[in-house]
């Protein structure tokens, strides 16, 4: 049970940190925003992988690797196509026309 | 020795998720400005990066093949999306990914479940519950992420679809949901009760985003963003990962405050959002949009719209989701172009919830190379509007209706607007004269300054810059 409040108190303090962090953020960058936060919620790749490393039933094994691959879907979706969208904003635009 | 050396392999793999999580921390923080939101990005993969490479030394892995096979699919089918959703599709994108975070979550909770219901480990009543929430949490955005992007792919109607007796069976299955949640944490080996409750769960994420029409989209896209981290977080609590608890609680903190801003920017509040204010109004079709009868507008050609933009000193560009839809962006930019090489001074006025999700303007005028100091918050251009020559609307509606102004009958009363009606000539790009996705009429349609090019935006666009061209 003390593991379970340590857990809470984390918990309850990151998502303090979440709003002073993000609330600065303009409204320009919220595409970008929910896009890369979106991927770093896809950490559940670290549980999907715990649970597919361990060798119980065929059940489990099917649910572990579409965990796995939901969740890097994820990651991988989400990192990338929040780099395409940032690197798309400039100071000026310079098509060469 | 054994034991000391896998104790400490349990630290390193502990600080790493540390590093992991403050690397999440300071990336988030450096997205909060376009000059280092590229690195900020970055900084959160490498962080996901050290996650993933400190959990494969975890003693618990006996077998890595269905992880490699795992972590290869979902890394393909990732990047693929990524390399190829077009930047009009981003929302739908969004929605998709966050629907596989919440999957995800779902399913590492069930396996967990499967392994204590096996009879192999005795749960304590904290895990139970938190794999509960995360069950009920992860399907929920699972679903209805899935709806959300079916909608916004317009697979299944975009406007607002109020299924029979709605109210009635959301509560009904949300009692139905707690109660055998809370009596499997007490008896968790009833395998049946167990599925169902993963059933209900997926019926409850199509009923909660079905009702919900195009426009109060920014809303729901930025709560199920806020629920794949609390899932995430959920996670964390049943396998005992501070690391995953942090950075769920990050995202779930980002998700709040984005759908606090869209509601902000709506002038409603969530519970009204999520249970349709609009539902009725907008199922009626007549209802106020009849008043429109016998008012006048005058339309305008896309010769003449040139001329009022060659000669005006000042002109704000003002996008909506129309402009997304006829993907018009890069014609948008060319016209800007065109006018500041005429030495007109061009900005680009953007609503907080104009579009599928928040920023969704801001990401298409990027992608057509729109200098970002040219796009303008809300608050910061309003005053400008009185001094602006030619106001253009392009594929916006609501958040121009100057009626939330003044008219305490009209359901976006009190929502903060574009001034646009301020502006000497306003020019408005639309197909007809129909109503917007609130069903309200639009009393800057009528207005005696206002102009109407009417036809698809990309077209009528394509028609100015031939016109401009010969001024």
């Amino acid at each position: 049970m003390e593991g379970l409040l340590v857990s809470l108190y984390v918990f309850v303090l990151a998502i303090f940190v979440g709003f002073e962090v993000i609330s600065k953020v303009p409204q320009m960058l919220h595409t970008p925003l929910m896009s890369g936060s979106n991927a770093i919620s896809g950490i559940t790749i670290v549980g999907a992988v715990v649970v597919a490393g361990r060798v119980e039933s065929p059940v489990s094994t099917v649910l572990a690797v579409v965990a796995v691959a939901f969740a890097m879907i994820n990651v991988v979706g989400g990192f990338m196509v929040t780099d395409r969208m940032l690197q798309m904003f400039k100071a000026r635009g310079d098509t060469s026309k | 020795m054994n034991e000391s050396a896998g104790g400490i392999l349990d630290v390193v793999v502990g600080l790493a998720y540390l590093v992991a999580a403050s690397l999440f921390i300071v990336g988030l923080k450096r997205l909060s400005s376009p000059r280092t939101a590229r690195r900020g990005n970055l900084l959160g993969a490498i962080g996901m990066l050290i996650a993933i490479v400190a959990t494969l030394l975890n003693q618990e892995i006996v077998s890595f093949t269905w992880i490699v096979a795992g972590i290869l699919i979902g890394s393909a089918i990732g990047l693929w999306l990524a390399k190829n959703v077009k930047m009009t599709s981003m929302p739908q994108m969004v929605a998709l990914l966050n629907g596989f975070g919440g999957g995800a979550s779902q399913l590492v909770a069930g396996d967990e479940y499967l392994r204590y219901a096996a009879g192999t480990i005795s749960p304590s009543l904290d895990v139970q519950t938190t794999i509960m929430l995360s069950v009920i949490i992860g399907a929920i955005t699972f679903s209805g992420s899935i709806i959300a992007f079916a909608k916004l792919q317009e697979w299944v109607s975009g406007k607002t679809v109020v299924l029979p007796g709605q109210r009635f069976w959301a509560f009904a299955m949300f009692m139905v949901m707690l109660g055998i949640g809370g009596w499997l944490v007490i008896q968790p080996a009833d395998m049946t009760l167990y599925i169902a409750l993963n059933a209900i769960a997926l019926v409850m994420g199509i009923f909660f985003v079905m009702p919900i029409g195009g426009a109060d989209m920014p809303v729901v896209i930025s709560l199920l963003n806020s629920y794949s981290g609390l899932a995430a977080a959920m996670t964390g609590f049943v396998l005992k990962n501070n690391g995953l608890i942090i950075s769920g609680a990050l995202v779930g903190a980002s998700g709040i405050i984005l759908t606090k801003i869209m509601c902000d920017a709506m002038n409603r509040s969530l519970p009204n959002v999520l249970f349709g204010a609009f539902a009725g109004k907008t199922m009626g079709g007549g209802g106020p949009a009849a008043s429109a009868e016998g008012k006048t507008y005058r339309s305008v050609g896309p010769q003449d719209a040139a001329l009022l933009l060659a000669y005006a000193r000042k002109v704000i560009f003002v996008p909506g989701y129309g402009l997304a839809v006829s993907q018009a962006q890069h014609q948008v930019r060319e016209i800007g172009e065109m006018l500041q090489a005429r030495g007109i001074d061009v900005s680009y006025a953007i609503h907080p919830v104009a579009g599928r999700m928040p920023g969704h303007m801001n990401v298409l005028l990027a992608e057509a190379n729109v200098p970002y100091p040219q796009l303008i918050e809300m608050d910061q251009i309003n005053q400008d509007f009185e001094h602006t020559d030619v106001a253009v609307v392009i594929g916006a509606n609501d958040v121009v209706n100057p009626a939330a102004r003044h008219d305490k009958s009209s359901p976006i009363y009190g929502m903060p607007i574009l001034d646009v009606d301020k502006a000497r000539t306003v020019v408005v790009l639309k197909r007809s004269m129909a109503t917007g996705f609130a069903g309200i009429d639009n009393e800057l349609f009528y207005d005696e300054k206002t102009r109407m090019l009417f036809g698809d935006a990309r077209k009528s666009l394509l028609a100015v810059i031939q016109e401009l061209k010969n001024v």
